[in-house]
């Protein structure tokens, strides 16, 4: 027999062990089932994964200061900032060294604009010092600390160095600092002015604002998706193509078109005026604020509540309903107490895909936002595309993930991941 | 048809009809009336009627016409959550996100009865199906039977006189089907408990009822006692849709003396019992009972007619013997024979005699 079982081990026909030989036999099937799914990863692996990651490690990264001023640093290391005093000739020395390296090399005005993020002047420090620094020889020309400080007073104030301690290492935390109003000083950290608190102050509004627009999605979407789920098949398709009508809409042309019905000359705003409900000269503000982006996020985003929502209630059968009224439940007892317990995970589901789209949401906003209505994202495409300031870039991105995967993971210990169904 | 009990009805239905389209009817014209207390079973084969009438019963069909009367007050107008009557349907309808023991609390709840009391009556419902040990469990931890179980207690819970049971045991085997029935029986009869019952199966119409209301086309088309239904059947249709039957096609000859002479389709001549032909010349179709045909001629009167048949099959079932038989030009006669001792088993190919008493083959309608 084939389940012989010396010395406790099962055995196969064949007298090999049988978890050996079904895991021999397995293999293959793993094997291949690894082999359809290979190229759909290694796709997302280039294309996706590695890309973010490259981008996210920016947010860290330092080592333009390092690499332009190997031997400063070294020196600097050395200098006691807290005397108060400037730091020495050699300090001085070495820098005009790593400078005439750097100059040559063109890279002295790309650490300028960096260390530009840390104390503003340092870019246009650079980029003059530069030009006259070239005059000089790195050796022959020695001491350099009172030509240096001739030819920038930059170089003759403490915090200059001080700042240039700081952000020596390879690896920074300023970047982060920064994308929470915060900075980095050799004292250590500080709130930014109040003048330049705007993050923190974005990051809360897109977080407001993705939980009303979630809401507005539940509410707007509850009722649509109940008509589906209980309409004959026929209307059913009809239905649903309607709602999946934006989607074969360009994202630009629909949020376009609230710009045109909600602008100040826009359809709304004419027609409560026509019909009197609003005095001509004090038309309603609907566009460029907050308004203006819920409204077009809820419209955009509707359809990713809808269809979640519409496939947990296909399954609901229409017989708990009629069992929970001859019982005796009024319609909205059956309802409340019944139907809408066993469709919670399809809002779950819907809830989640709005909330972590919209929390990201670009496009929108940046039309219909104004001011008052953009999302951090808005913030993190003008850091990448006009400040060119990369490292906070991937610091708010940085944050913005974890914020997500913490409230995912929040949703998952308070309502449960299982309750979620997509379909 | 049948309004025997008109004084002391409980459940009436009065000329009641039901379209959903303006064009066909469902239920045509509908009269039943049901005594308090009685388990009465709607057989039907599906789209003949039996559970719209249900619904109508319950509240969720309105009456197209007629009048739906229950303890002699029209509840044609009352709301189904206002009826008080409890309700099992096919696919238990458990509410799978509460216990065993939140749904059965459930029509309690709504009811605005006090925790206490609930509790008790819970306990006691799930008492009465032997559940009480699973009263903390989720429907889905549970076997078909068990939810069954469960799906009647609650309806009972809340003391209903009127339950209606929509196929309750359509999705179980056939063991846990018999058991059921009998429990579904005797609980009924134990609380005094009126009791529609729809069914496709026509076993378990004759098993559980104390009359049986057999749907077909809208119409019932017979309403009786299961006994009566059986061996008394008043149209072909329900002689062919309870239990087993022949069928052999035919023209009346003649009726005299309450015995119709039957002239089959081949030439032969059979004695039947006039049930619903009247006159010579009407086509007919006779109905007899496997088991009521005799192949042994001394139990005959010497002069019945008897018919040549061929067997064409012999089947073992353990207690009875089935043979399948050409009668007539109908390749489809079964006859059951006991299985005793000295019973024949009858070879393929052998000719027989069969033959049978007049009161046990019925003339019906062609």
């Amino acid at each position: 027999m084939s389940d012989s079982t010396a010395n406790g081990l099962v055995l196969a026909a064949d007298g090999t062990p049988l978890k050996r030989s079904l895991s021999r036999a397995m293999r293959r099937q793993k094997m291949r089932a690894f082999m359809l799914v290979a190229p759909l990863l290694i796709f997302v692996l280039l294309t996706f994964i590695y890309p973010i990651g490259v981008m996210l490690s920016r947010s860290v990264q330092n080592d333009i200061v390092p690499e332009t001023l190997p031997e400063t640093v070294r020196v600097l290391g050395a200098w006691d900032a807290s005397i108060g005093e400037l730091p020495n000739e050699a300090v001085y020395a070495a820098f005009m060294r790593d400078m005439s390296v750097a100059i040559e090399a063109k890279r002295h005005t790309r650490l300028g604009s960096r260390l530009n993020y840390e104390k503003t002047g340092f870019s246009s420090m650079f980029r003059q010092s530069g030009r006259k620094m070239k005059k000089l020889d790195p050796i022959t020309d020695a001491p350099f600390k009172d030509k240096l400080i001739k030819i920038h007073k930059g170089w003759g104030d403490v915090e200059t160095w001080k700042t240039l301690q700081t952000y020596s290492g390879l690896y920074t935390s300023g970047y982060f600092l920064n994308a929470v109003d915060a900075r980095m000083t050799p004292e250590g950290m500080a709130w930014q002015p109040e003048d330049k608190q705007i993050l923190l102050k974005l990051f809360g509004r897109t977080l407001v604002m993705s939980l009303i627009i979630t809401g507005s999605c539940i509410l707007l979407g509850y009722p649509i998706a109940w008509l589906l789920a209980n309409v004959s098949p026929r209307n059913a398709n009809l239905l649903l193509i309607l709602v999946l009508l934006p989607f074969w809409t360009s994202l630009l042309v629909r949020t376009s078109a609230w710009k045109v019905m909600l602008q100040q000359n826009g359809v709304i705003n004419e027609v409560l005026v026509w019909i009197g409900l609003v005095p001509d000269g004090d038309r309603l503000i609907l566009i460029n604020n907050e308004f203006g982006t819920i409204v077009a996020m809820t419209h955009i985003l509707l359809p990713f509540m809808i269809l979640p929502m519409y496939s947990v209630m296909q399954t609901i059968p229409p017989v708990y309903l009629r069992a929970a009224k001859s019982m005796g439940a009024t319609n909205w007892t059956a309802f409340w107490r019944v139907y809408f317990p066993q469709s919670i995970p399809g809002i779950g589901a819907g809830s989640i895909l709005v909330f972590i789209l919209s929390i990201g949401y670009y496009i929108t906003p940046e039309i219909v936002g104004g001011t008052k209505g953009v999302f951090i994202s808005n913030r993190i495409a003008y850091h990448i595309s006009s400040s060119l300031n990369w490292g906070l870039a991937a610091a708010l991105g940085t944050i913005l993930l974890i914020v997500v995967l913490a409230l995912y993971w929040a949703y998952d210990r308070i309502v449960g991941i299982d309750n979620v169904k997509l379909g | 048809m049948a309004d025997t009990a008109k004084n002391d009805a409980f459940v009436e239905f009065e000329r009641v009809q039901k379209s959903y389209d303006g064009v066909n009817l469902v239920v045509k014209d509908l009269n039943l009336s049901m005594p308090r207390g009685e388990f009465l079973t709607m057989p039907g084969p599906s789209g003949s009627g039996k559970t719209t009438c249900l619904m109508m019963l319950a509240g969720f069909e309105t009456a197209t016409h007629g009048d739906i009367r229950l303890g002699g007050t029209s509840i044609n107008n009352i709301p189904p959550h206002k009826r008080g009557i409890g309700m099992v349907f096919q696919n238990y309808a458990l509410f799978p996100h509460m216990t065993v023991a939140e749904n059965l609390a459930f029509p309690l709840e709504v009811r605005k009865i006090g925790k206490s009391e609930r509790e008790e009556k819970v306990m006691r419902a799930l008492g009465m199906v032997q559940m009480q040990d699973f009263a903390g469990r989720r429907p889905s931890q549970l076997s078909g039977g068990q939810q069954q179980r469960i799906a009647l207690s609650r309806a009972l819970v809340f003391e209903p006189e009127l339950v209606l049971m929509d196929e309750p045991l359509g999705a179980l085997d056939k063991q846990l089907r018999e058991t059921l029935q009998f429990e579904i029986t005797n609980l009924a009869h134990e609380l005094g408990i009126t009791t529609v019952y729809v069914t496709h199966d026509q076993t378990e119409a004759l098993t559980m009822s104390d009359r049986v209301a057999v749907f077909e086309d809208g119409r019932i088309q017979q309403l009786a006692a299961p006994d009566k239904l059986y061996e008394e059947p008043e149209n072909s249709f329900v002689a062919q849709f309870i239990g087993e039957n022949n069928t052999l096609e035919g023209v009346i000859k003649e009726i005299k003396g309450g015995v119709a002479l039957v002239q089959l389709d081949n030439g032969d001549l059979i004695d039947a019992k006039p049930i619903n032909v009247t006159e010579a010349g009407q086509r007919t179709r006779v109905s007899i009972r496997p088991e009521r045909v005799e192949m042994d001629k001394s139990r005959l009167s010497p002069d019945a007619h008897t018919l040549k048949a061929e067997v064409l099959e012999f089947i073992y079932m353990g207690d009875i013997f089935r043979t399948r038989l050409r009668v007539a030009g109908n390749d489809d006669f079964v006859i059951k024979t006991r299985n005793a001792p000295d019973q024949v088993r009858l070879q393929p190919g052998q000719m027989i005699d069969i033959g049978w008493l007049a009161e046990d083959c019925r003339a019906l309608d062609a």
